[in-house]
């Protein structure tokens, strides 16, 4: 502090602007979804190599087996998590118009839901035999 | 520095790349849909956007592991992030190959 140019407090005058309560949960979920995805992935490419030249039907049985479908949920849920985050934060440090960085953010929801459930439902659909 | 951003063009790569892995999984319920996939997957085209996809998945994941090295504070030495740099650039190519040589010697060559 140099000096004083306003009698109010630094604290004061951020008061009202709204609690950082939440304000590392994208840091967090970031942090915890990247440790998942270290042995999800793994798992992945292995089922991924194993399946291989295989045909249709092998490959349609493999992935919908209980275990081999759980393992994909998870590997799904967990890299759409960590994308959509990773993604939010290249389009904030890159795009700093309001509204193409609003929309921006909400596509890139959008677009980590749908290939999330788009994946999710494929697995799915293979386990359950539909 | 040329690391850090090769672990946000990588991510940046995987996110559209997640596309081919609902593609797959849902083009596996019927025979003609995975007809399709494969003879895009055995293509040259579609096996130098697998093979970049796989080194982006590798490069991407041990840069991840860089990172998660430093959020624990080590690391952080000149010698160290010479070392991190190089093993994960050496090590994503090395990855890389060693599965696409497991890869190809499943399926063959490119039809």
């Amino acid at each position: 502090m140099t000096e004083l140019k306003h009698i109010r407090t630094p604290l004061a005058r951020v008061r009202g602007f709204g609690s950082a309560k939440s304000g590392t949960t994208a840091f967090w979920h970031q942090r915890v979804t990247a440790i998942a995805n270290i042995p999800l992935t793994i798992a992945a490419v292995f089922i991924v190599i194993t399946l291989l030249g295989r045909n249709q039907p092998a490959v349609a049985q493999t992935l919908g087996s209980p275990t081999v479908a759980v393992i994909m949920l998870l590997f799904i849920a967990s890299i759409t998590a960590h994308m959509r985050i990773g993604m939010q934060v290249i389009i904030e440090d890159y795009v700093h118009d309001d509204l193409a960085k609003l929309t921006l953010i909400v596509a890139n929801s959008f677009f980590a839901a749908a290939v999330g459930l788009i994946s999710a439902y494929g697995v799915l659909k293979l386990s359950f035999g539909l | 520095m040329m690391m850090s951003i090769m672990h946000r063009i990588t991510g940046f790569g995987l996110y559209f790349g997640t596309v081919l892995l609902a593609w797959w999984v849902n083009a596996a319920a019927n025979p003609n849909g995975y007809a399709r996939f494969q003879s895009f997957a055995g293509s040259w085209i579609g096996r130098f956007i697998l093979f970049g996809y796989t080194w982006a998945l590798i490069h991407h994941a041990l840069g991840g592991l860089r990172h998660l090295i430093w959020d624990t504070g080590h690391g952080f030495g000149p010698s160290e992030r010479e070392w991190l740099a190089a093993a994960n650039l050496i090590g994503s190519i090395t990855i890389t190959l060693i599965l696409w040589i497991v890869g190809l010697l499943a399926v063959g060559g490119p039809q």
